[in-house]
């Protein structure tokens, strides 16, 4: 079910706050988080956010069509590499 | 003989199902246009006539349907590819978008079953 529109779109108080603060500076700086169902808001626009795949931070560079998504999205938390003995082994990333 | 949108013409069914025959045209919006054009759902495709499916084009036209759609579509996946989200990888590896199981089942985005024991009688 989706999101109530009152409430507006979900971020995390912490990343929306660090956010705030670089395009303030107009800096552009990774930044660390474990957020990942923050949603993408056009302020992320160019900020690269490093994103917790529950083992490390994936950079993602936030363009202009993912906004309204959410950050996990890019970030995958599987890695399959195929299974032992097939001969195509699948590639990934 | 009715020629909609393109390629659509079941003849001699009640005109509500006839229009479900367009990709983007189900039941309910096959109502709502027979509904907006004043022509009886109870109608066969045969005995429309040439003013009925004047009206009935134009209504279509409001409507993406058949090949604007599929476009419209394509688009859309390929725009989840492009960005690499989850969704848009999934698509490309043809396996299920919505977070179904894939230890069995999901025969329908793998295709049919392969392997050594294919099916036995």
């Amino acid at each position: 079910m989706a999101r109530s529109l009152k409430k507006g779109p979900y971020v995390e108080d912490s990343l929306q706050k660090k956010i705030d603060k670089m395009n303030d500076n107009s800096e552009h700086k990774v930044i660390k988080t474990w957020s990942r169902a923050s949603m993408i808001i056009p302020d992320m626009l160019g900020h690269t956010i490093a994103v917790h795949n529950g083992k490390t931070h994936v950079p993602v560079y936030v363009t202009e069509q993912m906004i309204g998504h959410k950050l996990g999205e890019f970030s995958p938390t599987r890695l399959f590499r195929g299974h032992a003995g097939g001969d195509k082994t699948a590639k990934r990333k | 003989m009715a020629r909609l949108a393109g390629v659509d013409l079941p003849r001699n069914k009640r005109i509500i199902i006839a229009l479900t025959y367009i990709y983007g045209i189900g039941p309910k919006r096959s109502e709502k246009i027979l509904e907006a054009t004043k022509i009886s759902p109870d109608l066969r495709t045969d005995d429309l006539t040439d003013e009925d499916i004047k009206l009935l084009r134009a209504e279509l036209s409001i409507y993406h349907i058949e090949g604007d759609l599929r476009r419209e579509v394509t688009m859309h996946i390929k725009r989840l590819q492009e960005i690499n989200s989850y969704r848009g990888i999934r698509h490309k590896r043809k396996l299920p978008v919505r977070g179904q199981r894939t230890k069995t089942n999901a025969r329908t985005r793998r295709g049919k079953k392969t392997g050594p024991v294919s099916k036995k009688k």
